[in-house]
């Protein structure tokens, strides 16, 4: 991780909440008692970093201090310690690489090339202040690798094209639709379910079924016949032996109740 | 349940309190436990893990300092929990972390400034590894501006967070931080601002490693080539307790030394970092004046020319103390000046009303400084005690911080470190009755009267009302003296108990220096306006070329507290003797043997041949008797009778006494570094510590 410093140049001299943002100053200073207003310092931050176009600048953080009347270093080492917040000017739109294992088995390292090339190096801003990106730790998207967060939102399923393409969007005010951008709805299977697909699971016919088929057997002579070994079954024992025509693990309307 | 806990520590049984941790039991037991995160006046970290101890049955290594004995359990049968310090589990687990320190560490000892002397150095040699494992990178850390006083060499720092406790607990001012994580981590100031304590010396001496280290001494010396010699310091009228080390004839550094009455184990700024002013600007030989121009000349003729000046009528000869007159000389230079029937003699520079009453209690700090700890109640009066005895007031912070004391102040409103009721700014609001239900309440109220309060007019009256205030509140009971006066100078009160101060008729100093003296004798009083002194001849006896100096006719060199075994009596009326570490400057003598061979030049011999005669003298004064020794409740049977005094209380602001913090006296003012620290603070908007 490099040095995180502040860039006192880009920062200016000033900041101030933005208007609307008051409400939400009041919500988050009003979860703590009057003596303990300084647990408010992260959502405070955030606060400052979302008004002050994505990144944290020193007055923004000078700021949220004297709000919250504590010393400078006392947040500066908040401030320092949380990567999500940006010391440095991002741009409009700033790409957060994800760039943990599965992401990196998936082709992260081929989007970084793609980043590198449409935007440049980590933290650099384009000279139109549109893009920027840096490689963030994993996002929690393993599922849909490998993937970048733009601002607020997630663009999971990503080939190098894909990122190519978005950023392109991007940079030329084009809308884009966040999510998968492959044909996938959120965290399914590519390509549609590949699992429970048989529609009489879900029609209530499985009801009838009045035994597992990986119950201890009935009796041994059965199992004998099953060819299975005369040992003692698996599952546990102490288990009170299911009456015929009661167990109903797969009870179609309890399922259905509970969801 | 009993307080009380019983434990095992190296197989053997002992009891503490349960409000120990285990690492006070174990040394308790006398085993030695290792650390660096930990120390003994700062809140526990717990995050350097050096002293892990085992405790049998319990999974894993625990770090001592942060386990609480009352937390422990005894063994399932019963008996005390057994806990090893040594033994092979012990010494792998310390091992371990030791070479994780190390990992990062330089191994730049042979150019560090803490070698010899450093706690990472020594416990690597008593528990790390003989070579390292370690072959990848190390890392390194920018070096941060922590002012002019504290170098750091981050890349040596362990991220112990002692100096970040230090400046937030004892220091009182929250400037020092760690920022960002991990390997990343550094100890920085805000964005690398100077620190503004006036105590943030101490860190380096806090520094386990040689991340912060002095950078006036920085390169100077090392540690064991130095001669130590244990003194007293003199910059502030606490006194407190230094080790000055030496090399040849030169002052190289001052550190503290534990006391735990005065200055527990701080210093201020000021008096650890003067020292260069002891080799500046020094009086090394006589001077006298001739023809417009001090000119350099041998005792015998500054002699000569101090006998034709002294030979006036004595009520047209007046002697001005200074503030940092050691008793000795001020009992020499009374003794002479009084066979001289010389009655205008004063040692109170500033003008401050106290020692004329003969009572000892009216001008020291009777309920003492550690007594502080003890009060629940503080109301200062006319008094920063922030700037005016700095290690007293971390003390005064401590006891705000961690016990219940409220603080009111009447006088200037300043940052003290800790909140207080600002009851007014002027004498009257000692009539108030909010400022008698501030202390009523109170079991241990404390009155502590600075200089500012009784250098008005009425100051006697601002005393009386004090005393009468402290009576009234319950301040002055059998077993405790509750009300003292907080002076700034070390010799003030010596020069008091001798009773340096005006007899039958004498004038006090702003009389003698407000014309109509033929000769004034000034005794290292700089700090005076000297504007009005034109028509008379003055002798200026001191250390230094300062104010005093550039106006004398003429000029007698004296030695400073560092050069001589000299006593000084602090502001609790502690009496309390210096060492000699150097050889006085030049032909500087010691101040009570200049006053001893002029008065055999003018034919008054004094009767005493050595200092030791002299102390013997003193000690007639039943002050003297005893070294060491703060009467503090003692005086309390003195303090039931409220002095009369004419005037009344007026609305008149107290004015602060200190302007500048780092240059109260001559020696302060002769060194670069206290200069740069002035110019730095100045630079500031507020004096000390804006927020």
């Amino acid at each position: 991780m490099a040095l995180r410093r502040f860039d006192l140049e880009a920062g200016g001299d000033t900041f101030a909440f933005k208007p609307e943002t008051e409400e939400k100053i009041a919500f988050w200073r009003g979860k703590y008692p009057a003596d303990k207003q300084r647990s408010a310092v992260i959502p405070m931050l955030w606060l400052a970093q979302k008004d002050n176009n994505g990144w944290l600048s020193e007055p923004a953080m000078r700021e949220v201090a004297d709000r919250l009347e504590m010393p400078y270093i006392r947040v500066y080492e908040v401030a320092t310690f949380y990567t999500m917040f940006r010391l440095q000017p991002v741009g409009k739109f700033h790409v957060q690489l994800c760039g943990t294992t599965p992401c990196q088995l998936r082709g992260a390292e081929k989007l970084k090339e793609v980043c590198q090339k449409e935007i440049g190096d980590i933290m650099y801003v384009t000279d139109d202040g549109r893009l920027s990106w840096e490689e963030v730790e994993c996002l929690g998207a393993c599922v849909n690798a490998p993937m970048v967060q733009i601002n607020d939102d997630y663009y999971e399923d990503l080939t190098p094209e894909s990122l190519s393409q978005i950023l392109g969007k991007l940079k030329n005010g084009v809308e884009v639709q966040p999510g998968p951008q492959i044909d996938r709805v959120n965290s399914a299977p590519e390509g549609g379910a590949t699992t429970l697909t048989d529609p009489s699971l879900f029609d209530g016919s499985k009801n009838s079924i009045s035994t597992l088929p990986n119950l201890p057997s009935a009796t041994p002579a059965e199992a004998e016949a099953a060819g299975k070994p005369d040992a003692a079954p698996p599952t546990n024992t102490k288990r009170e032996e299911p009456t015929a025509g009661k167990t109903t693990l797969i009870d179609g309307k309890k399922k259905d109740g509970e969801e | 349940m009993s307080d009380l806990f019983k434990i095992n520590i190296d197989g053997k049984e002992i009891e503490v309190p349960k409000s120990y941790t285990l690492m006070q039991a174990c040394e308790e037991a006398g085993a030695e436990i290792p650390r660096f995160c930990y120390h003994e006046r700062l809140s526990v970290a717990g995050n350097c893990r050096m002293c892990l101890v085992e405790w049998e049955g319990a999974p894993k290594p625990i770090a001592s300092c942060a386990q609480n004995v009352g937390d422990m359990r005894p063994n399932r049968d019963g008996s005390a929990p057994n806990i090893r310090t040594k033994g092979p589990y012990v010494e792998k687990a310390r091992n371990g972390v030791m070479e994780f320190l190390l990992i990062n560490h330089p191994l730049d000892c042979p150019i560090c400034d803490q070698g010899g002397e450093c706690d990472l150095q020594d416990q690597a040699v008593a528990y790390g590894r003989a070579g390292s494992r370690y072959e990848e990178n190390k890392r390194a850390v920018e070096d941060k501006n922590m002012g002019p006083l504290v170098k750091t060499i981050m890349t040596r720092c362990i991220q112990c967070t002692r100096c970040v406790r230090f400046v937030a607990e004892v220091g009182g001012v929250e400037e020092i931080g760690m920022i960002s994580r991990g390997e990343s981590a550094e100890i920085t100031t805000y964005l690398e601002k100077n620190l503004t304590s006036e105590l943030s010396g101490n860190v380096i001496d806090l520094c386990p490693v040689g991340a912060l280290t002095s950078k006036p001494y920085a390169f100077n010396a090392r540690p064991w080539e130095l001669r130590k010699t244990s003194s007293i310091d003199v910059m502030d009228a606490m006194g407190a307790s230094i080790r000055v080390d030496a090399k040849g004839d030169g002052v190289m550094r001052i550190m503290p030394e534990v006391h735990e009455d005065i200055n527990e184990e701080w210093l201020s700024d000021k008096s650890r970092f003067v020292w260069d002013g002891l080799a500046r600007q020094r009086l090394d030989k006589p001077y006298v004046r001739v023809d417009g121009r001090l000119k350099p000349a041998t005792w015998a003729e500054a002699f000569a020319a101090v006998n034709t000046a002294l030979s006036k009528p004595a009520e047209r000869i007046g002697v001005v103390a200074g503030d940092l007159i050691e008793v000795e000389q001020a009992k020499a230079a009374l003794d002479l000046f009084r066979s001289l029937g010389v009655q205008n003699t004063d040692c109170r520079p500033a003008g401050a009303k106290y020692g004329t009453d003969g009572v000892r209690e009216h001008y020291i700090l009777n309920p003492t400084l550690a007594g502080v700890e003890e009060a629940d109640a503080l109301l200062l009066v006319g008094v920063n005690p922030r700037v005016e005895a700095a290690v007293w007031n971390a003390r005064i912070r401590k006891t705000w911080l961690w016990a219940d004391l409220k603080v009111a102040l009447v006088g200037e409103a300043a940052d003290l470190t800790y909140d207080y009721t600002h009851l007014g700014n002027s004498a009257d609001a000692l009539a108030k009755a909010e400022t008698a239900e501030f202390l009523k309440g109170a079991k241990r109220p404390m009155i502590v009267l600075g200089e500012g309060a009784l250098l008005h007019e009425e100051g006697d009256a601002v005393l009386a009302a004090a005393i009468k205030l402290a009576n009234e509140t319950g301040a002055i009971a059998d077993d405790w003296a509750g009300f003292g006066v907080l002076h700034n100078a070390a010799g003030r009160v010596g020069a008091l108990d001798v009773g340096f101060v005006p007899v039958e008729g004498g004038r006090a100093t702003a009389d003698i220096l407000g014309g109509g003296m033929e000769t004034i004798v000034l005794l290292g009083a700089d700090e005076v306006d000297l504007s009005k002194t034109s028509a008379a001849t003055v002798i200026y006896v001191g250390s230094h070329g300062d104010a005093g100096a550039s106006r004398a006719d003429i000029i007698l060199p004296a030695a400073t507290y560092t050069e001589m075994a000299a006593t000084f009596v602090n502001t609790e009326g502690r009496v309390q003797v210096t060492s000699k570490a150097v050889q006085p400057k030049g032909e500087a003598r010691e101040g009570w043997a200049i006053f001893r061979a002029l008065s055999d030049v003018m034919g008054k011999t004094l009767p005493y041949d050595t200092v030791d005669a002299l102390r013997e003298g003193l000690r007639e004064n039943e002050v003297f008797a005893g070294i060491g020794y703060a009467p503090g409740a003692a005086g309390a049977e003195a303090l039931k009778a409220v002095p009369e005094a004419a005037g009344s209380l007026s609305s008149a602001p107290f004015k602060p006494v200190i302007g500048d913090f780092y240059l109260t006296n001559p020696i302060a003012r002769a060194s670069k570094t206290m200069a740069e620290c002035s110019a730095l603070a100045t630079a500031l908007d507020t004096p000390v510590a804006a927020e």
